[in-house]
């Protein structure tokens, strides 16, 4: 999961400050997709479940968090080390915060610059302004588009009012994209209009009113031969003698509701 | 230089099929680091270990099991695996028909530009005809073992098919609770709203670099070199209090800067 549990709640995915003209807006940012939650776990001949560990290759032995380093190869074989705290600082000033400078309608940015979301919730005092915020661009029917750099990486971001809410969509840098010319398409070809029609009838025969994401069929499918095997009762283990392990998923949906109305702060 | 097509298909729209090529439109920037053994600055290896004992499971004997309860898995075999792979096929079906702005951004996960396979005519007649209309076709198709569900847009006369999120992965903010705290009120939503306007305009990527990675490879040279520079921390911003003064100051800024510029 991606989240850092402490004393108190769930810490969020970032923290930072949403300024727009000298207004600042504090938040914090939680994801707004789910991980596949169905993923199979790795078990021993006994059916305990194994843990993935680290281990040098010299010496064939684990090695704990505080024994590795992340490291940049600079040559084969060669090394230079890069702390957390360095990444950390090396951001420029102006990114650590969501300077929106610039808004955009909305529906104007093309889909292929889309990567992950986000929910932004207020942070200490800022509700105020926040909604002043999602109000101001849910009425213009505008996005802020700002960078800002989040867990070792700079992106481009979209911030958009989506009921009520703010929603940060991270997008990829235009140099993170290729162009038609660097895959090598081919150039254009001018096509008749009548063509074109032919499409045009046809996309609006086929067309509806609302877009309905799709179930996932593959998690469907696994799921009922997991109740099949259940039911027979074969190749099912139980791990004896020991306490299961506590489960340590978080309920996303309960940490943003808890952030929404003001609480777990 | 040319890129490889990464699968070849056929997009299938009713009967009319068009045969394409797939091609990522993603080119990977991120500085790539690896985790190494602190003591001797070396790569290490994963392998996966019983938690008691601390004894290697080697690959052979690892099973893999679903958690129906705390403690309790059904196993799911290689063959059950193979069984539920999905049917492997060459097409790409598209489905019905959306308007663009139907289908929230928090949907979109990977970008892929299809290239005409023969048939160029068909190709550029349906991304000219889908970019008209500013509609994108749902599609559905099985690449390497994988079932996936993308939308066909126009995108510069050229057709990008993008893979979209399952319903279960998306959380949708129309599920969640508005957030607490005061409104603001109609004067100070006014004044935002302009403010807002005068910062409008076009959707301009390439005013935006990613600095960040510069800096980080920079860093990383000069470290090699033996004299990394000391980097400070930097403190974070409070909250707006008082929303309508710092309005009215930010319009007055902006104003003078327009002038300026003018």
């Amino acid at each position: 999961m991606q989240f850092d549990e402490n004393e108190g709640g769930v810490r969020p995915f970032w923290s930072g400050t949403i300024t727009f003209g000298l207004v600042s807006v504090p938040v914090n940012l939680y994801p707004a997709t789910k991980t596949n939650r169905t993923a199979l776990r790795m078990l021993g001949p006994e059916g305990v479940p194994l843990a993935r560990k680290y281990f040098a290759e010299k010496t064939g032995k684990d090695l704990d968090a505080d024994q590795m380093v992340r490291g940049y190869e600079i040559d084969k074989g060669k090394y230079v080390v890069v702390t957390d705290e360095e990444l950390d600082r090396l951001a420029p000033e102006k990114t650590r915060d969501i300077d929106l400078k610039r808004f955009v309608k909305a529906d104007s940015i093309p889909p292929l610059y889309f990567e992950r979301g986000y929910f932004l919730t207020p942070a200490a005092n800022s509700e105020k302004a926040y909604k002043l915020l999602v109000q101001a661009m849910e009425e213009n029917g505008d996005a802020g588009i700002a960078s800002f750099v989040m867990r070792g990486k700079e992106h481009l971001v979209g911030i958009f009012a989506d009921n009520g809410i703010l929603r940060a969509e991270t997008m990829r840098f235009p140099d993170e994209l290729r162009s038609p010319a660097e895959i090598g398409l081919p150039k254009k070809k001018k096509v008749t209009p009548a063509s074109v029609r032919k499409f045009e009838t046809l996309i609006k025969k086929r067309s509806k009113r609302d877009f309905r994401p799709a179930d996932d069929e593959e998690t469907e499918r696994l799921l009922k031969l997991v109740k099949k095997k259940q039911a027979k009762r074969s190749n099912v283990v139980k791990i004896k003698g020991e306490e299961p392990e506590k489960s340590n998923v978080i309920d996303l949906m309960e940490v943003l509701k808890k952030s929404l109305k003001g609480k777990g702060r | 230089m040319a890129a490889r097509a990464i699968w070849k298909g056929q997009l299938k729209l009713g009967t009319q099929k068009i045969p394409v090529k797939l091609y990522s439109a993603v080119s990977d920037r991120a500085v790539r680091f690896h985790i190494l053994d602190d003591s001797k600055k070396a790569r290490v290896k994963q392998h996966m270990v019983e938690p008691e004992s601390g004894d290697e499971v080697p690959h052979e004997e690892i099973q893999k099991g679903y958690e129906i309860e705390p403690g309790r898995f059904v196993i799911i075999t290689e063959e059950d695996l193979e069984a539920l792979k999905p049917e492997p096929s060459r097409e790409i079906e598209v489905g019905e028909f959306v308007s663009a702005e139907k289908i929230s951004q928090q949907y979109y996960e990977r970008p892929y530009y299809l290239a005409p396979d023969g048939d160029q005519d068909s190709y550029f007649a349906l991304a000219e005809a889908l970019g008209k209309q500013k509609r994108e076709g749902i599609a559905r198709w099985v690449m390497r073992n994988k079932a996936y569900t993308g939308a066909l847009a126009g995108q510069d006369g050229y057709l990008v098919l993008s893979t979209l999120r399952n319903a279960d992965e998306v959380i949708s903010a129309d599920e969640l609770p508005k957030p607490a705290g005061r409104a603001p009120t109609q004067k100070e939503v006014t004044m935002a709203k302009h403010l807002v306007s005068m910062l409008e305009g076009e959707f301009k990527p390439s005013e935006y670099k990613d600095e960040y990675r510069e800096r980080v490879m920079e860093f990383i040279e000069k470290k090699a070199k033996g004299h990394a520079p000391k980097l400070r921390a930097v403190k974070s911003k409070r909250a707006t209090t008082s929303l309508d003064s710092v309005l009215a100051k930010s319009i007055e800024a902006l104003k003078k800067k327009e002038k300026r510029a003018a």
